[in-house]
């Protein structure tokens, strides 16, 4: 008797054909997603675009300059590009720090004046000034990778630098290599190996080289000092991002639901007996997407609220760009669902539509994960999604406290979003006007 | 000259004692409609009119054309052909949809609402407001005999209660035509009854009413005059008695059941020129005298007669007479 139930279910499956796509479909592209960003599928690994800011323009600071440029991960800018090249001034360093809280580069680097005179040190005997790493601590990655790869710069591309270095360690503690030298040479190094000792035994128990506070990072050949200039003063750290990027997620869902109630309508006969009436097909829809556009409004306010009660979100100092981005976040998502309704037939279609579609959305969008993980084509992709852009927004208005006026490509482009979703919608909803 | 001496019906008399009075339009006006699907022509060149305070039938088996013509005149389905005019204004225009009040045969309601709140709903969309809303809500409330119900959701009320205010929400701005699409579908006798009892008080109140039934019992009760449609188009119209005389002029029928086999029992009734309804062998008569000859007949072949009877004939008669078909296949 298995047999026939296996078969019934499999007839029954054959049937449900949006039940058939969740099973296969929706799978495929989550594994898809997923492999590109994380699974090294992709060619062209994620960029880091990094500030240059050379105030010392001697030979190490050109040749560290040269060697960073060399690397492949790293994308070295040392004027702003929208500019024409030839006219555009090099970044200075408050420009540099300006560009990073405004979410143009994650990290800058700034190498002073008189890094040169002694540009790198053995063992933390840091002598000249050190280079200034500037971050946004919503990237926790990029300025460990730049970190590590500035060592290594340091390390190739300046071989005079570490030769003279190292002759002004011999003539330092050695001085010629008599047996009285080699006594003093084995103390020194004895000295060194108790000095890595010690930075292992701090790197093990405490916080990497990058802090919210800053920090002198003394273990490397070039001394670095790592300060975020995005997020340092920031009580919850990345929850603005989670509660926009998860908010926007399950609003999507919330508003598809809620367009849904327009095939119940359509299928009990409510909305023809509502047609019937002074009400027209535009009006109906827009007296749904104005239910539903307040609806998922006080979803995110209710989500900010919460974030500000139990994780210290700042939302009541953010409260106009909360409102303008809550509200074309809200218009947006609202469209969207109503177009989802107005393309299916029944709520079970629909079920299976909006999942598929909004966790596609909200996976390359960055509701998921961040989108600075992301590779540059899907960073592309993304912006193709409400995800992507209501997050950026949210972003500008928590994280980077930007003003108001800063938002404005958000803005423009969720409610033109909105406007032509909603305008689609109408269009498709023509089938429920007459018979 | 003397005003006075001038003779009554002369050119000098005041011409606006000689205008006639402007005509009432015709509430409802059908004129050769019809109304296709792909290949099928669910209404195929119907016409009809309809009086203040008149009930019209439209009488006809499921798939007949009823609830498409219904579904046109409301504005609900674009004809392809003909004129549809509500107190003479187009169909689809304000004044008509206002003039327009349409009971569809679904339960078109909001289950998570209450009574109130759906007729209240109801009336906004049609433009009511403040004390008028709430006077036309109590109104309809209490024609549905539901005016103790106004707090209870939709989906706790009986089959018989959702019925009618479901009637109640097609009358909430209280149309002068109102359209019934099978309204007493799957409720039970007293509910239907109560029913009937809000038509004819509708009907009372001079409003105009088309009432699509299946049910023959239904149409001799509540309707003027009964269109009897059967593929997209009237095959008769007329009363009830208009129409069983059109039908059958002076003739009865004959009701007959006989124990045996079913296959003697066809043959025998074919070659009698009758019918088979429902297990009974029916047949039109002139004269009551034929019955004993029938009889007799019957008795020679063997059939073993259960029960007899003699009735003027009904609409159902009349739909099976024009047709060939029952009302209910």
């Amino acid at each position: 008797m298995i047999i026939p139930i296996v078969r019934t279910a499999l007839m029954a499956l054959r049937r449900d054909r949006p039940a058939l796509a969740m099973s296969f479909i929706l799978p495929i592209g989550f594994f898809s997603i997923f492999a590109v960003i994380f699974g090294g599928q992709h060619n062209s690994t994620a960029k880091i675009k990094v500030i240059l800011v050379d105030q010392d323009r001697s030979r190490a600071s050109l040749e560290l300059a040269k060697g960073l440029e060399r690397e492949d991960s790293l994308v070295i800018s040392t004027r702003p590009s929208f500019k024409d090249k030839g006219a555009a001034p090099d970044y200075t360093a408050a420009a540099a720090e300006a560009a990073v809280k405004a979410g143009d580069a994650p990290v800058a680097l700034i190498i002073p004046a008189g890094f040169g005179q002694s540009p790198i040190s053995f063992g933390g005997a840091q002598t000249g000034p050190a280079i200034q790493l500037l971050s946004d601590a919503s990237d926790m990655i990029a300025p460990q990778m730049v970190g590590g790869l500035l060592q290594k710069a340091a390390m190739t591309a300046m071989p005079a630098a570490m030769a003279e270095q190292g002759m002004k360690y011999t003539d330092q503690y050695v001085g010629g290599l008599t047996p009285e030298q080699r006594k003093i040479m084995s103390g020194n190094l004895e000295q060194l190996r108790q000095i890595e000792s010690r930075l292992d035994a701090q790197a093990d128990g405490t916080a990497p080289a990058h802090s919210a506070q800053g920090s002198a990072d003394s273990g490397g050949l070039v001394a670095v000092k790592v300060r975020s200039v995005v997020g340092e003063n920031k009580n919850g750290n990345m929850i603005s991002f989670y509660a926009a990027g998860i908010g926007v997620m399950f609003l999507l869902f919330t508003a598809s639901n809620s367009a849904g109630a327009l095939l119940e309508e359509a299928e009990s006969g409510t909305l023809d007996r509502v047609l019937s009436s002074r009400v027209t097909m535009t009006t109906l829809l827009a007296g749904k997407l104005a239910f539903n556009t307040m609806l998922a409004f006080a979803q995110l306010a209710v989500m900010f609220l919460w974030a500000q009660a139990f994780f210290k979100l700042d939302l009541f100092t953010h409260i106009p760009g909360f409102v303008i981005m809550a509200l074309c976040t809200a218009f947006a998502v609202a469209a969207f669902g109503m177009v989802l309704a107005s393309i299916c037939h029944t709520r079970a279609q629909l079920g299976a539509l909006s999942t598929l579609v909004i966790l596609m959305m909200s996976a390359i969008g960055g509701s998921m994960f961040p989108r600075f993980l992301m590779p540059p084509a899907m960073l592309k992709a993304g912006l193709f999604t409400i995800n992507a852009w209501a997050i950026d927004g949210f972003t500008k208005v928590f994280w980077r406290d930007l003003p108001v006026s800063e938002l404005w490509p958000q803005v423009g482009v969720l409610l033109a979003v909105g406007i032509a979703l909603f305008l689609i919608a109408r269009r498709i909803a023509r089938r429920w006007e007459y018979a | 000259m003397n005003d006075a001496l001038i003779p009554a019906g002369s050119a000098q008399s005041p011409a606006i004692e000689l205008q006639p009075q402007p005509l009432e339009p015709v509430p409802l006006e059908v004129a050769s409609l019809v109304k296709r699907f792909g290949q099928v022509t669910a209404v195929d060149g119907i016409s009809l009119a309809l009086s203040s305070g008149e009930c019209l039938g439209l009488l006809g088996p499921n798939g007949a054309g009823k609830s498409t013509l219904i579904r046109c005149i409301v504005g609900r389905a674009l004809a392809d052909a003909g004129r549809i005019t509500v107190f003479g204004f187009a169909v689809g225009t304000s004044e008509a949809r206002e003039a327009l009040g349409w009971v569809p045969q679904e339960l078109a309601l909001y289950p998570r609402l209450t009574c109130g709140e759906n007729l209240a709903a109801f009336g906004r969309y049609h433009g009511l407001s403040g004390s008028k809303l709430a006077q036309s809500v109590t109104w309809c409330l209490e024609w549905a005999a539901l005016g103790d119900r106004a707090g209870d959701l939709v989906k706790n009320l009986s089959g018989g209660m959702k019925r009618r205010l479901n009637m109640a929400a097609g009358i909430i701005h209280r149309p002068r035509v109102v359209l019934l699409d099978e309204p007493t579908v799957g409720v039970d006798p007293q509910s239907r009854n109560r029913i009937f009892e809000m038509i004819e008080a509708l009907r009372a109140e001079g409003t105009a009413i088309i009432y699509t039934t299946h049910y023959m019992e239904e149409a001799e009760r509540l309707c003027d005059r009964v269109a009897i449609i059967d593929h997209g188009r009237i095959v008769a119209q007329g009363t009830n008695r208009e129409l069983i005389q059109n039908s059958f002029a002076s003739r009865s029928q004959v009701l007959a059941r006989f124990a045996g086999p079913s296959d003697e029992i066809a043959a025998w009734v074919e070659r009698h020129n009758g019918r088979l309804v429902d297990g009974a062998a029916q047949f039109t008569i002139e004269q009551s005298t034929q019955i004993a000859g029938l009889l007799d007949d019957a008795a020679k072949a063997g059939l073993e007669l259960v029960d007899v009877s003699l009735r003027r004939p009904n609409l159902e008669s009349v739909f099976l007479h024009l047709t060939g078909r029952e009302l209910r296949d």
